[in-house]
């Protein structure tokens, strides 16, 4: 199980999903109305390492976070 | 490490602070930046999420970056609300001289507002409102959506 978290203003819990890659996660969110307006505006940390390639792999215990539009200061 | 406090920020102890840990460090330039929050659109102050390991991770990479030009970066921000008239963030970098002080700051200042991972809210009439208007996808963001 991957967990995925929801940082920021998303107002929701943390989901545990079986996903061998992004993909897997990105077709379980896209059915999800809570999540799916957030996931253009969404960039996508694994393990606290922002990542850039929806192909990235997943494995049990991975932890997959969402980061919406920020403005610090 | 980010300094992070709830609330506003104490700049005076801050800033002095960090100009007595580098006094001997003979560096000829100290630029600090400091963010005040506004009186605007009727809001009583503003309040902030933070998302604290990859903050300090994309801080280091910004101490490195620092270091390759001899500067040192430092950087504190608040979490949680902050009201009218306190300060929410400070940053400063230290040099040898200032040129790449000041440039230093702007890009690091740019970088912040557009990276680091921290939200922020407006406090209105009793209630948190997320900043949305005002708020900047990360580079690279989309990639579960249907637009990339």
């Amino acid at each position: 199980m991957v967990r995925v978290e929801f940082l920021g203003p998303i107002q929701k819990e943390a989901l545990e999903i079986e996903a061998s890659s992004l993909q897997d996660v990105a077709k379980a969110l896209k059915s999800d109305a809570e999540v799916a307006d957030w996931l253009d505006s969404c960039a996508v940390a694994v393990n606290d390492t922002m990542v850039a390639d929806l192909n990235t792999p997943l494995k049990s215990g991975d932890k997959v976070s969402l980061l919406p539009p920020v403005c610090g200061g | 490490m980010v300094e992070l406090y709830d609330g506003g920020l104490d700049i005076p102890e801050i800033t002095a602070r960090w100009y007595q840990e580098e006094a001997k460090s003979n560096y000829g330039a100290y630029i600090p930046f400091i963010g005040t929050i506004r009186e605007e659109d009727g809001i009583s102050g503003l309040s902030f999420d933070i998302y604290e390991p990859i903050l300090n991770s994309w801080f280091e990479a910004w101490v490195k970056k620092a270091e390759a030009k001899g500067a040192v970066v430092k950087m504190a921000h608040s979490r949680g609300d902050v009201f009218l008239h306190e300060s929410s963030y400070v940053a400063a970098i230290f040099s040898r001289k200032r040129r790449v002080a000041l440039e230093m700051i702007d890009e690091f200042v740019e970088d912040f507002k557009a990276s680091a991972p921290i939200w922020k809210y407006d406090l209105k009439e009793g209630q948190r409102l997320y900043a949305a208007d005002r708020s900047t996808a990360i580079n690279g963001a989309g990639i579960l959506g249907d637009k990339k």
